[in-house]
């Protein structure tokens, strides 16, 4: 397949041209949930990355077997067991992080994100670059996270990972930390990622 | 007296303290993408809440039948191979996730099936939203919220059964109802709108969201009011049967609670 991107143009993709969260809005879910703290923003970005890369290779490797109107049953049933895995580690090495994510470990069966990246390049390449697409995507994600992570964290809490970065006479922003704030620091970076690419096009012109 | 109180809490949370999107924002996808015109947004909610019931009815049956350790199901399989104390434990729950994702997708094939036979025009209404819906978060969401009280729980009393997770479920699809409708008459409105180039779309649903989560959280602690107001202490029934005044409902019980996961 010619017109297909090779590895190195895929994983530069995932990171900031095709960035998931910011670009393609996809798996806002655990996007908006686990942020309010770096620790758990950065947990489940290894977690998501660990599922997608796994989920991704093993996609490519039968995707010559895949019917086309049962792929989306395989392809969930293959995320769930990946899931399935990345839950009970974390419930055995980081019960107390496991228990702060609840619900949003097994939420990543259902993650927009990693089923478009098996069908959009998984099901049509092979594992080599299935995998440094997933890593790429990961890596974006992850980057997504932490930076809506440390938004929120400074201004709600001042701190960032335990540690002090405001002035202690800072008023914490409660808000910003509990749900609401979730859903106007996320719109507000997205109106800022694409007020950025607006100058970029203009000054290109 | 206990039961109705314990349901009517559960739809109360469900549907508008703790709603799905504002406060577990699951379910956001359709939030954002689908949420552009009135009658779009409420066939979608219908779906969701139809799905979900189904959906909540058969992860109920399977985690009680046969996920839990002592599960009749599981336990007569068992029974053939090994002593019946032996096959009391077996715990089949690990493999929870990967039986509701298909219990999810099959039953949104076998809804699909049977609308489009039965009621055309219904299935023309719900058109492409029909299979989105097995990756909707919420419906795994309300899956897992039941096993979580199901199987996770110590004391079998404490144990929910069908008709709490029903209403969960019902009322889970009405809250996410309520909220995509707001979002989608919003949305009506702003096309008309003056918004700043870089905000269109999703960035400006997405800030619109947030001051609707403000709005929803003005609930919180409505569900320990009324508790307080059905299940009154032995001092409030005293007072209230020496006829005097008491304020049911108390400001101080209104405390704003914890910010992930309760």
């Amino acid at each position: 397949m010619a017109d297909q991107p090779t590895a190195i143009e895929r994983f530069i993709q995932g990171i900031l041209p095709e960035n998931p969260v910011y670009r393609q809005l996809l798996g806002l879910c655990p996007t908006l949930a686990v942020t309010n703290g770096m620790k758990p923003a950065l947990t489940m970005a290894v977690s998501v990355a660990f599922v997608l890369v796994c989920a991704n290779v093993v996609i490519s490797l039968i995707r010559n077997l895949l019917k086309p109107h049962l792929r989306i049953v395989v392809f969930t049933l293959t995320i769930a067991t990946f899931v399935t895995v990345a839950d009970r580690v974390l419930a055995a090495y980081l019960f107390q992080m496991s228990k702060t994510l609840g619900p949003y470990i097994p939420l990543i069966i259902v993650n927009c994100l990693i089923i478009c990246r098996c069908e959009v390049c998984a099901s049509k390449q092979n594992p080599f670059t299935a995998a440094a697409d997933g890593l790429g995507q990961a890596l974006g994600f992850g980057l997504a996270l932490a930076s809506i992570a440390a938004v929120r964290e400074i201004l709600g809490t001042g701190m960032l990972m335990g540690f002090r970065v405001l002035p202690a006479l800072w008023p914490d922003w409660v808000i910003m930390v509990l749900p609401p704030g979730a859903f106007i620091t996320l719109g507000l970076l997205l109106g800022l990622v694409n007020y950025i690419d607006f100058k970029r096009e203009e000054a290109r012109k | 007296m206990d039961y109705f109180v314990d349901i009517l809490l559960i739809a109360l949370s469900a549907s508008i303290i703790n709603n799905f999107i504002f406060y577990y924002f699951v379910g956001i996808c359709p939030f954002v993408g689908v949420s552009k015109k009135v009658e779009m947004a409420f066939g979608m909610g219908c779906a969701v809440t139809f799905v979900m019931s189904i959906a909540a009815f058969l992860s109920w049956s399977i985690t009680v039948f046969v996920l839990i350790p002592g599960a009749p199901v599981s336990a007569f399989i068992a029974g053939f191979f090994t002593t019946p104390e032996a096959a009391a434990q077996i715990d089949l729950t690990v493999l929870s996730y990967i039986v509701y994702i298909f219990a999810i997708a099959s039953s949104v094939q076998f809804v699909e099936m049977y609308v489009r036979k039965f009621f055309p025009p219904l299935y023309r209404s719900f058109g492409v939203f029909l299979p989105l819906i097995t990756t909707n978060c919420a419906i795994l969401f309300a899956c897992l919220t039941i096993m979580n009280h199901v199987a996770g729980v110590d004391n079998p009393k404490e144990m929910w059964d069908l008709g709490r997770a029903m209403t969960l479920a019902l009322f889970g699809g009405l809250g996410f109802t309520i909220a995509i409708v707001i979002m989608a008459g919003i949305r009506e409105e702003l096309e008309l709108c003056d918004i700043p180039k870089p905000f269109e779309g999703a960035a400006i649903t997405l800030v619109i969201g947030g001051i609707l989560a403000i709005a929803f959280m003005g609930f919180t602690g409505v569900d320990s009011g009324v508790k307080k107001a059905l299940r009154p202490s032995p001092q409030v029934s005293q007072a209230v049967a020496q006829g005097e005044s008491v304020a049911l409902l108390d400001i101080k019980d209104c405390n704003i609670q914890g910010v992930i996961m309760p």
